[in-house]
């Protein structure tokens, strides 16, 4: 069989571009982890690296594995990851596999929370816009979208932490994190805060998203169908423009959960949840490679299936795109 | 059967809220319980916006700004949101120009018929057979199929037919047809026309058809309106009108239809000139600049409308006078 003719089975091409991808992702990754300064041992050791023999130095060189050539280095890592290990974490003497299965999950709910609630608060606000374009209500939510967007999250964060902390005493994540499973009321309490800061900052791209997305659809000759047929203002609006808007949002929704997914590092750090980003922030300070670059495979593996993911409810809510 | 027409449009304005522009001057014309009226003029003439207006259909941006449309006696322009949805779609229904955009693209056919229903009478036990039948009724090979499908499974006769089933649920008192057959092929023009004009009589519905051509109406209607620069031009039976027209402009019109006698080499009369913008018009006759008949009082004064019983006219020199 011919290469074209395995091209045209349904999702050939498409998983031979995904991995692809996550291959030059996983080089790039790799590759940036050695070029910024310092290893594994200094990241270790720190300043007192300098007090160590080149003897030590050496043996420690062994210890890491990064006495052997970077295509080794790479070649033994991706054993490692391919065999669901995802190599080793020297500080913590575990695989890094084990510390995904504690971190991940927190950084999953975070996003989940962080997307549901931006996506809620984005298209409210976008349809509170779209209604009067040009009016004060469109001002004030296009307002909020700016400053939503304008705000960064540590400093969200930090703002909350501080009022919450030192006027109020009250900072549930300064207890020790607890899993929804474990004991559900304090992992709202620890959720909360970081979700909403999350939410804020997805909620301003949906938000300006739903809004043009509406005020395109608003003029289209369906709409006017729709109002001509004696269908109800409330119908009309969700039934007819929301519905036919629902693509770029969706568009939009999965981008930013990604970016959740990968992006809540500094949220993550300053609520001291254990997540994925403070397990990536640490592994960074500690040249831990192995966790870097297993931690990132694992956000772009996550990313792609979202995107996977985001095709197949376009395909839900638009018959037009085809199979 | 009363006096009282059952819709009459008086003195009818419609412009641009910014930047004020009169697209429709002072439009009166009335149409009879179970009679069929026709509004004939090029694009621009304000011809869709006097049809759109009855609805509260205008687009975003022009409104109207004096006259009455009444309906039965009730002054549509006057009425609430509520009341005006409850004659939309169950009293007047509209088909619209372009059945390729007038669909929801991505709703079932069968749930956008229902919608009429659900919007008036609710939902009933046999609302799904009534659509069915209608459906039938229209032409649509296999109902059953059409109900799940989405408007992108059809051919533009076919929609237009499935729009026209959806004016004709709740046999409405009066029928607009914007231009239904413009944007489809000769050959199913010609069926939709049939169609149209079938289901109207079968129901004794009053009928409003708006169109640029006058070879269409010719047959479907019992009274003409001539639209040009935004005004009524000419109106009367379609018998007087197509015998001995008055304005020159009806005249230019009817010349400018291609005969079925004539030679396929013989070359095709037209209007010299190109249609002057309804709000550049000013205080002179629209037409003026196109008229062979034109005198100067033509180009200084806004030729008022003379009626002579059923007809009417708006020409200081209307032909067949001696002035």
């Amino acid at each position: 069989m011919n290469f074209r003719r395995i091209m045209k089975y349904p999702g050939v091409s498409r998983t031979l571009s995904v991995l692809t991808t996550l291959f030059g992702i996983s080089v790039f990754v790799f590759l940036v982890l050695r070029v910024i300064p310092g290893d594994s041992i200094t990241g270790a050791f720190g300043i007192e690296t300098g007090a160590l023999s080149p003897q030590q130095i050496a043996e420690l060189r062994v210890y890491y594995g990064i006495d052997q050539s970077l295509f080794m280095q790479y070649i033994s890592w991706m054993q490692s990851f391919l065999s669901g290990k995802f190599g080793f974490a020297y500080s913590t003497g575990v695989s890094v596999a084990t510390l995904t299965k504690s971190s991940l999950p927190v950084t999953i709910e975070l996003a989940i929370i962080g997307t549901v609630l931006g996506v809620i608060l984005g298209i409210a606000i976008g349809m509170f816009s779209a209604k009067k374009p040009g009016s004060t209500r469109d001002f004030a939510g296009q307002l909020f979208g700016l400053l939503a967007l304008a705000i960064p999250g540590f400093v969200l964060s930090t703002g909350i932490v501080t009022i919450m902390a030192n006027k109020f005493h009250y900072f549930p994540n300064g207890y020790e994190y607890m899993t929804p499973w474990e004991n559900p009321w304090m992992n709202f309490q620890q959720m909360m805060f970081p979700g909403l800061v999350l939410g804020i900052a997805v909620a301003a791209p949906i938000m300006r998203t739903t809004r043009s997305a509406l005020l395109e659809t608003v003029d289209k000759d369906f709409v006017r169908t729709a109002h001509g047929k004696g269908v109800p203002n409330n119908t009309v609006q969700f039934r007819h423009i929301l519905r036919n808007s629902l693509i770029p949002i969706v568009t939009m929704t999965g981008i930013q959960f990604g970016y959740l997914l990968g992006g809540a590092v500094i949220v993550e750090k300053i609520f001291a949840l254990p997540g994925m980003g403070r397990q990536i922030l640490d592994a960074i300070m500690k040249r831990e490679y192995a966790t870097v670059q297993s931690s990132i495979m694992i956000f772009a593996i996550m990313f792609v299936l979202i995107n996977v993911a985001t095709d197949i409810i376009y395909r839900k809510i638009d018959p037009r795109i085809k199979k | 059967m009363s006096n009282e027409p059952l819709l009459s449009v008086v003195d009818l304005g419609i412009a641009t809220i910014q930047d004020p522009r009169t697209l429709v001057h002072d439009v009166s014309f009335h149409i009879n319980s179970g009679e069929a009226v026709g509004v004939v003029g090029e694009s621009g003439s304000g011809k869709t916006l006097s049809a759109l207006s009855i609805l509260g259909l205008l687009p975003r941006g022009v409104g109207v700004t004096n006259g009455e449309i009444l309906f039965n006696g009730n002054d549509l322009l006057k009425l609430n949101s509520e009341d005006l949805r409850h004659i939309r779609g169950n009293e007047i229904a509209m088909i619209y120009q372009d059945p390729m955009t007038a669909l929801n693209p991505v709703m079932k056919l069968g749930k956008q018929l229902l919608e009429v229903i659900a919007s008036h009478d609710g939902i009933k036990a046999n609302s799904e057979n009534q659509v069915r039948d209608l459906l039938s009724e229209v032409g649509i090979p296999d109902v059953n199929r059409a109900m799940v499908s989405y408007a992108h499974e059809f051919s533009g006769g076919m929609r237009q037919r499935i729009m026209i089933a959806m004016a004709l649920l709740l046999s409405p008192k009066l029928l607009i047809a914007d231009e239904p057959t413009t944007a489809l092929d000769v050959t199913i023009q010609q069926q939709i026309l049939a169609l149209v004009s079938d289901a109207r009589k079968k129901r004794n519905m009053s009928m409003l058809w708006i169109t640029h051509d006058l070879g269409v109406v010719a047959n479907l209607v019992n009274r003409l309106n001539v639209m040009y620069a935004g005004r009524i031009v000419e109106s009367g039976s379609v018998e007087e009108i197509f015998r001995m027209p008055k304005h020159p402009y009806t005249a230019g019109l009817l010349s400018s239809l291609p005969t079925s006698t004539g030679t396929n080499r013989e070359r095709l009369t037209s209007i010299s000139g190109v249609p002057e913008k309804p709000w550049l018009v000013g205080n002179s006759c629209g037409f003026a600049a196109r008229c062979s008949r034109a005198q100067s009082r033509c180009h200084n004064e806004i030729p008022p409308s003379i009626s002579t019983g059923e007809s009417s006219v708006a020409c200081f020199f209307p032909i067949g006078s001696y002035s």
